[in-house]
């Protein structure tokens, strides 16, 4: 490959959808439904496979985003205020309501969507949705995310020679327009299976490639080290291009720790909610509740019921520090309450069944790996407990977290003061004009899950259509020396490595360049110690902020250093390149907030406490020009 | 825990441009020794075992083994996955089986047509809040909003 010289490909299209997962596909349904009669080209670019592609690859065993509106559900209809009330309390007080409340008025279509394409929904005898919480839905979800896929291939495929999904290519950079600055148009990658350097030109660009795993470092090191909560596929590149393109982030000191099945993540919503399952610590103590003089400091949020996460996460931090950790879910003890509850013996063994089938559904529909391990460990969970554990942080902007971009609401909801960043006024757009983002690359708007990010996705899909329809007369404007620096830049470590793999008798350690998987274990280790990760016990401050930003700068200029001796390592150097941006983001932004918001996310040794007076978002912006970065105070306004 | 493919088993799916495991890992991960017609799995430790390689395996020649990190040997989840379920057999490293049968669609393969019994779209209506199939699928009259 010493004088690799790949083609390239350049796509002309009308509409760009970068990322094909829940979003994407969301995009791409409702997208070519707008463009069809307008006959816009619709092209759909994934790193990998859109039938399993992004977080829901594996599957889910709950819908967590449904309102139930039509009152079809088993219990608690719900309507949009009541959850943006619920998302505001349970991320302390800072959100973007309007964002929240858009999803949250339209997710109930993408569920019934899901149902009609095939997707097996929990019922009752009277055909209601089974409810297990106050907005989860249960599902048989193996297939969720093929089934989604398929609807969005065969929306494209509608659109005959103006519609195209191209796979296995990895975006590195958006296009700038070089006549308007502030306005991209279009997007390069690579192939990681073809000799092929794609050039993306198009009217608009729907950029929602995910959050981003492996920033912090992941508890397991060996074979393990794969085994994050979100799939370590996750990136940053949403982040990383929005920020690079001149675009504002928001909440990126916000990351998500989810609390979990020890070592595999297996997931706890269904054990806690439709199972009731307790949970305690070492000494059968409810950790839960255990520490109300502490959590008075968070009052208000300490007081709102559900006790907000980041709160619950620090009930569990607290417990640790006390030394009284294993934590225990007690699967046996429902076993336990059901045999107490029923007195007949055939319906007790066949509530025991239901719920051994129900239990074993919810890890082998979403997290096999929980399954594996109950039986290496000869655990039966109807009759023993399982340790619990707080994962790795995680950038995430559709589950309990509030990462993603400073975008535009839409105009019936978007208070004044938000209004004012977006003259142009396209529902989902950043302050970049022709950029769009959704699912977790929209900031300040938790709690979408897969059915919001999808349903995000599709407000996007027809916002963008109403852009490219208002731009019909706009052409992309780049220049061929453009095109060919990007190239260079995007081949470089492969360029590097062969130019200097011989230096050595063996090319793993080389003075000369780093390698993808070295610069990563650079970079998880410097987050890890000095921005908050598990290693602190998510403690961090502003001296060791500062100390870790000077490392990180450093480990940033080795990003010329990166070098890669095939595709796939050019694959995992660009995801590398591209969280180290999320990284920068993140310590930027905490040494920037003064109090400890989200304690059980992160929290400042030096600024132990929740600060009232310290009611606002930070923006965080990136110059290209002057390389400088900026944090914006962006004020928390109601809606409700 | 990550995949691997057992030698014996494995045709490398009989020289077409790529394997069913490289289609369908989102993560890279497996690739096809030309030479010996087998598929490998690269780089095991950015394996998230999320089994769609092993799923799809026509020659059911993959499996997975438990991350050596934290999983004691001897266990496996092996699936066996058709056109509207899924059948798992747990094997326990004390040896116990377990089985279990999950739903996966209701419809047949290819059938999640997104426009059908839709009106097609029309442009006028861009300027206005309402998404395919919007208010009728979300059981209201009308979308909700919030008066200023």
């Amino acid at each position: 490959m010493k004088d690799y010289a790949p083609e390239t490909v350049v796509v002309d299209t009308d509409i760009l959808i970068l990322g094909g997962g829940m979003s994407g596909c969301g995009c791409a349904v409702e997208a070519s439904y707008w463009a069809k009669p307008l006959g816009f080209k619709v092209t759909l670019v994934d790193k990998a496979a859109i039938d399993r592609s992004g977080p829901v690859a594996m599957g889910l065993s709950a819908i967590n985003t449904y309102m139930g509106m039509d009152g079809k559900v088993t219990m608690n209809p719900r309507r949009p205020e009541r959850f943006v009330e619920y998302v505001t309390n349970d991320q302390m007080g800072l959100m973007r309501q309007d964002l929240v409340y858009d999803v949250a008025r339209h997710v109930d279509s993408s569920v019934k969507l899901f149902e009609k394409w095939g997707l097996p929904i929990w019922k009752d005898d009277a055909g209601n949705y089974v409810k297990s919480g106050e907005w989860q839905v249960m599902i048989s979800g193996e297939s969720y995310k093929i089934i989604v896929a398929e609807a969005a291939k065969n929306a494209i495929a509608s659109l005959g020679d103006k519609g195209q999904i191209i796979e296995r290519v990895y975006i590195t950079h958006l296009l700038k327009d070089e006549k308007e600055p502030n306005r991209v148009c279009g997007a390069v990658g690579f192939s990681n299976r073809e000799d092929k350097f794609y050039v993306f030109k198009a009217k608009v660009v729907y950029c929602a490639m995910g959050g981003a795993v492996h920033v912090f470092r992941p508890r397991s090191q060996g074979e393990g080290f794969g085994r994050s909560w979100m799939p370590p596929f996750v990136n940053g590149t949403t982040y990383a291009l929005i920020l690079q393109a001149g675009g504002e982030l928001t909440q990126m000191d916000n990351t998500f720790v989810p609390p979990r099945f020890k070592d595999t993540y297996g997931p706890v919503g269904t054990f806690f909610l439709l199972f009731k399952t307790p949970a305690t610590n070492a000494y059968d103590e409810a950790y839960v509740g255990g520490y109300p003089e502490e959590l008075a400091k968070w009052a208000p949020y300490a007081d709102a019921n559900p006790t907000p996460t980041p709160l619950r996460n620090y009930e569990m931090i607290l417990c640790a520090k006390e030394g009284k950790t294993p934590y225990w879910m007690h699967t046996e003890r429902v076993t336990e309450r059901f045999k107490k509850e029923i007195t007949d013996a055939k319906e007790l063994k066949k509530k025991l069944k239901e719920y051994e089938s129900e239990a074993w559904e919810d890890f082998l529909d979403m997290t096999i790996a929980g399954a594996t391990n109950w039986a290496a460990h000869n655990i039966d969970p109807l009759e023993q407990p399982s340790e619990l554990q707080l994962s790795d942080p995680v950038f995430i902007g559709s589950h309990a977290g509030s990462c993603g971009a400073w975008v535009c609401g839409p105009e019936d909801l978007m208070p004044a003061e938000y209004a004012a960043d977006f003259p142009l006024k396209y529902n989902l757009m950043t302050g970049v004009t022709g950029l769009f983002t959704g699912g977790c690359g929209v900031g300040a708007c938790a709690h979408k899950f897969s059915s919001g990010s999808h349903v995000q996705g599709r407000i996007a899909g027809k916002s963008i259509v109403k852009f490219a329809n208002d731009n019909k007369a706009f052409t992309p404007t780049v220049s061929d020396a453009t095109i060919a620096k990007l190239k260079e830049a995007v081949y470089k470590p492969i360029k590097l490595y062969y130019e200097k793999c011989n230096y050595t008798t063996a090319p793993e350690v080389n003075p000369n360049y780093i390698s993808p998987q070295g610069f990563l274990f650079r970079l998880q280790k410097i987050m890890g110690e000095y921005a908050g990760g598990w290693e602190t016990g998510y403690g961090t401050s502003d001296k060791m902020l500062e100390v870790g930003l000077t490392k990180l700068a450093m480990c940033g200029e080795d990003i010329e250093k990166l070098a890669a001796k095939n595709l796939h390592e050019l694959l995992r150097a660009w995801e590398s390149i591209h969280r180290y941006w999320v990284a920068e983001a993140c310590m930027r932004t905490r040494l920037a907030r003064k109090e400890s918001r989200w304690p059980g996310y992160y929290y400042k040794f030096d600024y132990l406490k929740l600060d009232l007076s310290k009611n606002f978002m930070l923006n965080v912006k990136y110059n290209v020009d002057t390389k400088e970065w900026q944090v914006i105070e962006k004020p928390m306004v109601s809606i409700i | 825990m990550p995949s691997y493919v057992i030698t014996e088993k494995c045709d490398g799916c009989k020289g077409q441009d790529k394997t069913a495991c490289m289609y369908i890992c989102p993560n890279d991960l497996m690739v096809l020794d030309k030479e010996r017609m087998k598929a490998y799995n690269q780089e095991p430790n950015h394996c998230w075992e999320c089994y769609c390689c092993v799923k799809l395996c026509p020659q059911q020649a993959m499996d997975v083994r438990g991350y050596s990190d934290f999983m004691p040997l001897g266990a496996a989840s092996t699936p066996l996955r058709g056109t509207e379920d899924i059948m798992w057999t747990i094997t326990y490293r004390d040896g116990r089986i377990k089985r279990f049968k999950y739903a996966t669609r209701t419809t047949p393969e290819g059938s999640a047509k997104a426009f059908a019994d839709f009106p097609d779209a029309n442009v006028g209506d861009l300027n206005n809040n309402l998404l395919l199939g919007e208010p009728d699928l979300l059981g209201v009259d009308e979308l909700p909003t919030i008066k200023k």
